[in-house]
């Protein structure tokens, strides 16, 4: 039974528990046992909160003995990247530098999670502060691929993708400042959303970068993440960035798939050297399976988007050395060196260097020489120029297009310590999903096969206009109908069981 | 700080050297919550009671803007002939200092929201100067802290410190002049006048209370000496933090002394920051920085930029009020009173006082004669504001209505006015519970004058000769009977009356 | 575009506050060498008549009014304080300015 359960998909899950066929205690039960069945191996979560989760668990069971309305996804479970601020559970970042800081409030996030009677069970592993695509950089311990325990997860948000492919969790969140939702979902064969900006609330999310960090959903289904979608996305008057207008009909869309009479774009800039063979062949079939149902292709040329990522590693440092000043050691989180030798700036300076790990490090001064005078205008002026000419290629695109496709990324899941001391290498996994955060606009990854050299997921990556993310599940139901339909099956049930 | 520093005299400093100024002001604005979160503003409350995630710099905070700071802020720019930006942004200027929350400072850099103006400013003879604007600029105040364990409750010798970060966010509002050149031996004088003008046309645009003496505004120094005659600017020294209008001017003679010692006698001046010494009048050396500052500005990316819309900028402009200088000007002329009558006016905080008492139905020179007179005096004694004392401008209106009347003389009024500050109540209550009213029954008058004519024949006789002055003998006589409750020039009348002499 | 020096690596952590080791900064000057001299390619358009885009969407004018909202307890403000005394965050010497 329990093993069926953390097999339903969310949107299953959701009417089984409305109908009573479940309780939501019985279905967080399930999810609680996988935990603990399997994420010693995997690693996906920092911090499980079973009390909480059971308690909110109980209460939508109350709710619904009493014939109150329910919430569409009441009762699921989801796993919440511990980069969203939780009142009364930890919150690291996963970072040392936080280690041990329980905040006194909820990211809107959260508060959106809570009142829609989802059940949080815990935060999961990520890159310390977002950084990184591969979760090896967090403080606490890489996490596993579940598709092969050697490989990455993918990252910044490894732990819930992770936690989604090995059924820990039907829902995830993640956030995305490079590509953290989509990456990982493309490694781990499960689908993950990057909303357009503005979209999803950023108040009580912890900072990277301002102006490219976007939360959305992660699941193992289309609709799934729409539902998700639907639940967190928002104007919320404590962004000041946040969109005020209606959230686009995603579940809609998301009920509704097809590509019938599309235009779909393909970029020329999306492929060539660094590319994959087995991701090249799938990203192919995708285009001619978009093809078959329906849909016109389009060449597309986009020549600023080669630099994107010299763009993105001077903007998105920039920003971090700024948003990640607050961490001195002085108002919470760790202190080093208060022994009654050290001044204030002397423990701030010791504990920034205890707490930070290396690619933190690196990247807050790689943003503090792009600032400094004499180098602004050449390093972050000139990179904020790339963004424009980056946005015009896509207003260009989508002049012609609906939506674009590309591979998500570059390769497939590689093995854990093989890009670690290489930064450049380990950067060139965002490749391809980097222009959207710099443009801002919408874009999604769900699985496209596994690459025959290595049997790994492969990510197909839709990109939509600015406030068209409908678009987004529109196209990515019908492929992801057609690949079901063309498998026998959802790709993860290829996965090894753990 | 017990280093001497050498000066020259200020003669021989301006003998040799033009002084050139630049003023800083920040004024911390009187909203009701902080510039970028909903926190409360008020004053005295408990330590960190008044923070949220926000102004404490929390993990995932995010800041909103306060529309009425950016109103006050456009106010401010109008009120000083600035341009207003049509489009501007906050920018983060990064500097790692424990008592802000994060680490750098939300304010405005390249793109202030006004920019651009003058103020013309007084002098105590009357002579108007012009101080020209370059920027007003929006950005938030830090927290504060204690410094524990040093014999002071200064940073030296503490062991620890203590934050409180209630102060932590609230919207202040940076204004800078252009460099003030031109003002010669009057340069102090004239930061003086700036600073106080300035303080002045914030509180008639009601947007602070700007007192200084609470830190609600304080003045940043910039001086700097050039060779008569020369047209580059020397290397200046920043005095920060100057905390009263008198501190403004001390530390200005001060360094124009200091620089002009230091280059008379071959050196050179070194880019510093100073502090002002309020008990010495003199300013001694911030600490040395090892590298120059780089603030790393960029734009603020958690808030968007602010492009006030032409209409509201024209409707806040007609909306200003009549500002300070225009106001005093035709203030003094209305009440006819020469320019240093009213500086001492302005001086004493009475300024307001006297229009409200007028208001309130007293004639100017009434009003005017009670603030700056008896009740200047009692401010005085007892060490208080002159808004601070116990009574209303209605109430001193009222007892000029009566003295205007003849139920008081200017002895009873002083009377009835001690009353009120002393709580007795209102100046009619005083009136009725001291039994003040002027003895007006004629029946009374008369049987009083005459008893006082009986009483003195001597000086009756002289005043029949024609020696009128003679009569004050009498009216004391009679004012000594009636126990001051007489009106004194119709005691006069009777008197001259009664022994047939013409007034 | 001029390499990195283990001198201006010290800078940088200096003035960003970072405490670090001799052997970091060498290991550091490499690696920020690489990746510098790898974006320096942005610069490819720095004399292009081309706006700034500081912010993907073109929002303006946000801005919430002066109405006071609940602030934390002083217990919840320093629930994460490493040292306070006196219901005020304790930290140690403060060297800067006053
Ligand atoms: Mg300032
Ligand atoms: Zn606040």
């Amino acid at each position: 039974m329990s093993d069926q359960i953390i097999k339903l998909t969310a949107a299953e899950t959701a009417a089984k528990i409305a109908s009573g066929e479940l309780t939501a205690v019985e279905v967080t039960e399930a999810h609680l046992a996988r935990i603990e069945a399997v994420d010693e191996k995997v690693h996906a979560f920092l911090h499980v909160d079973r009390e909480g989760a059971l308690a909110q668990a109980r209460a939508v069971d109350v709710k619904r003995e009493r014939g109150e309305k329910l919430g569409p996804l009441a009762g699921v479970p989801l796993a919440l990247k511990d980069i969203f601020t939780t009142e009364g559970i930890p919150t690291t970042v996963g970072s040392k530098i936080l280690e041990g800081w329980i905040p006194p409030y909820d990211a809107t996030l959260t508060k959106r999670l809570k009142a829609a009677d989802v059940v949080i069970l815990g935060k999961t592993n990520m890159d310390e502060f977002a950084m990184g695509s591969s979760t090896e950089n967090s403080a606490y311990g890489p996490t596993g691929n579940p598709w092969d325990l050697t490989r990455i997860p993918g990252g910044s948000g490894g732990g819930s993708s992770a936690a989604l492919a090995a059924h820990m969790a039907p829902l995830a969140i993640g956030t995305d400042t490079g590509g953290s939702i989509r990456q990982p979902a493309a490694v781990t064969g499960t689908v993950g959303v990057k909303p357009t900006y503005g979209a999803v609330s950023r108040y009580g999310m912890v900072a990277f970068s301002s102006s490219l960090d976007q939360g959305g959903p992660c699941a193992r289904t289309v609709l799934d993440a729409a539902l998700l979608h639907e639940v967190i996305a928002g104007h919320d008057p404590m962004d000041s960035t946040s969109i005020d207008e209606p959230v686009p009909p995603v579940v809609e869309a998301a009920r509704n798939g097809s590509v019938q009479g599309m235009r779909v774009g393909v970029v020329k800039q999306f492929r060539g050297e660094g590319y994959q063979a087995g991701v090249v062949q799938r990203f192919d079939e995708s285009v001619e399976l978009l093809k078959e149902l329906g849909a016109e292709i389009v060449e597309l040329d986009c020549p600023s988007f080669d630099l994107a990522l010299s763009a993105y590693y001077l903007i998105a440092p920039s920003e971090c050395s700024s948003n990640l000043a607050r961490f001195d050691g002085l108002r919470y989180g760790a202190r080093v060196g208060d022994d009654g030798t050290h001044s204030a700036e002397e423990v701030t300076s010791l504990t920034r260097e205890a707490g930070f790990g290396d690619e933190v490090k690196r990247r807050i001064m790689l943003g503090t020489y792009a600032l400094s005078s004499g180098y602004y205008d050449a390093y972050y002026g000139s990179a904020q120029k790339v963004r424009t000419l980056i946005k015009r290629d896509f207003d260009k695109a989508f002049e012609q297009v609906d939506v674009i496709v590309s591979p998500t990324t570059p390769t497939t899941a590689f093995p854990i310590g093989e890009r670690a001391d290489d930064p450049m290498a380990m950067y060139l996994a965002d490749l391809c999903t980097i222009p959207t955060n710099l443009a801002g606009n919408a874009a999604m990854s769900l699985p496209c096969g596994l690459a025959p050299e290595d049997n790994l997921p492969v990510g197909l990556q839709i990109i939509a206009p600015v406030m068209k993310d409908d678009r987004l599940y529109k196209v990515g139901a019908a492929v992801e109908a057609a690949f079901v339909e063309k498998w026998g099956h959802p790709l993860l049930e290829e996965a090894p069981s753990l | 700080m017990t280093t001497t520093t050498d000066l020259v005299s200020y003669e021989d400093a301006l003998a040799s050297y033009d002084p050139v100024m630049g003023l800083e002001v920040h004024v911390e604005l009187g909203t009701k919550t902080k510039m970028f979160c909903g926190c409360s503003t008020t004053l005295g409350a408990g330590p960190n009671t008044q923070t949220c995630p926000v102004c404490l710099g929390l993990p995932g905070a995010l800041p909103v803007v306060n529309a009425t700071g950016v109103e006050s802020a456009i106010k401010i720019g109008l009120a000083l002939n600035c341009e207003i930006a049509e489009w501007c942004r906050f920018a983060r200027k990064n500097y790692f200092y424990p008592d802000m929350p994060k680490n750098f400072q939300t304010s405005q850099y390249d793109e202030p929201i006004a920019f651009n103006g003058y103020l013309d400013v007084q002098l105590e003879d009357g002579e108007v100067f012009r101080v020209e604007i370059e920027r007003a600029h929006m950005e938030e105040d830090t927290g504060k802290s204690t410094h524990v364990g040093g014999a002071t409750g200064r940073i030296h010798g503490a062991s620890h410190s203590l934050l409180d970060y209630n102060r932590a966010g609230i919207p202040l509002i940076e204004i800078v002049t252009k460099p003030i050149t031109g003002a010669g031996e009057r340069a102090p004088e004239v930061a003086r006048a700036y600073v106080r003008e300035l303080r002045e046309l914030i509180r008639a645009l009601g947007v602070s209370e700007a007192r200084m003496e609470m830190g609600q505004m304080r003045c940043d120094v910039n001086l700097s000496l050039m060779p008569k005659g020369a047209d580059k600017f020397g290397t200046r020294s920043e005095t920060k933090n100057v905390n009263s209008l008198r501190s403004v001017e001390r530390a200005a003679r001060f360094e124009i002394q200091r620089h002009a010692a230091v280059l008379s006698s071959g050196g050179t001046i070194v880019q510093e920051t100073r502090h002002f010494h309020e008990d010495t009048g003199s300013t001694t050396s911030g600490r040395v920085k090892e590298e120059a500052e780089d603030y790393r500005y960029f734009p603020e990316p958690d808030l968007v930029p602010v492009a006030p819309a032409r209409e509201w900028v024209e409707e806040l402009r007609a909306g200003l009020p009549e500002l300070p200088l225009v106001r005093r000007n035709r203030l003094r002329e209305e009440w006819d009173v020469s320019a240093t009558d009213m500086q001492a006016i302005l001086n004493a905080g009475a300024l307001d006082l006297i229009v409200a008492t007028i208001d309130a139905g007293a004639d100017a020179a009434s009003a005017r004669k009670w603030w700056m007179g008896e009740l200047a005096r009692s401010a005085n004694e007892s060490g208080t504001a002159l808004d601070e004392l116990a009574i209303t401008p209605a109430q001193v209106a009222r007892v000029t209505e009566l003295v205007a009347k003849g139920d008081l003389n200017d002895k009873l009024a002083r009377q009835v006015i001690e009353g009120v500050l002393a709580g007795e109540g209102t100046p009619d209550e005083v009136v009725e519970k001291r039994g003040l009213k002027v003895v007006s029954d004629e029946g009374a008058l008369t049987a009083a004058v005459d008893e006082a004519i009986a009483g003195n024949p001597a000086v009756a006789d002289k005043i029949r000769g024609g020696k009128v002055a003679a009569a004050g003998a009498l009216v004391g006589a009679v004012m000594k009977a009636t126990r001051g409750q007489a009106d004194a020039a119709r005691v006069k009348e009777l008197i001259l009356q009664k022994l047939g002499v013409e007034g | 575009m001029p390499g990195i020096t283990r001198e201006e690596v010290a800078h940088l952590a200096r003035l960003a506050r970072l405490e670090l080791k001799p052997e970091e900064l060498d290991h550091f000057a490499g690696q920020l060498d690489d990746i510098i001299g790898a974006v320096a390619r942005v610069s490819e358009v720095a004399d292009q008549d081309v706006p700034p885009t500081s912010h993907p969407l073109p929002l303006t004018n946000v801005m919430r009014a002066d109405e006071v909202r609940p602030s934390l307890t002083p217990e919840q403000a320093l629930s994460g304080a490493p040292a306070q005394e006196q219901q005020r965050f304790k930290v140690p010497q403060i060297l800067g300015e006053e």
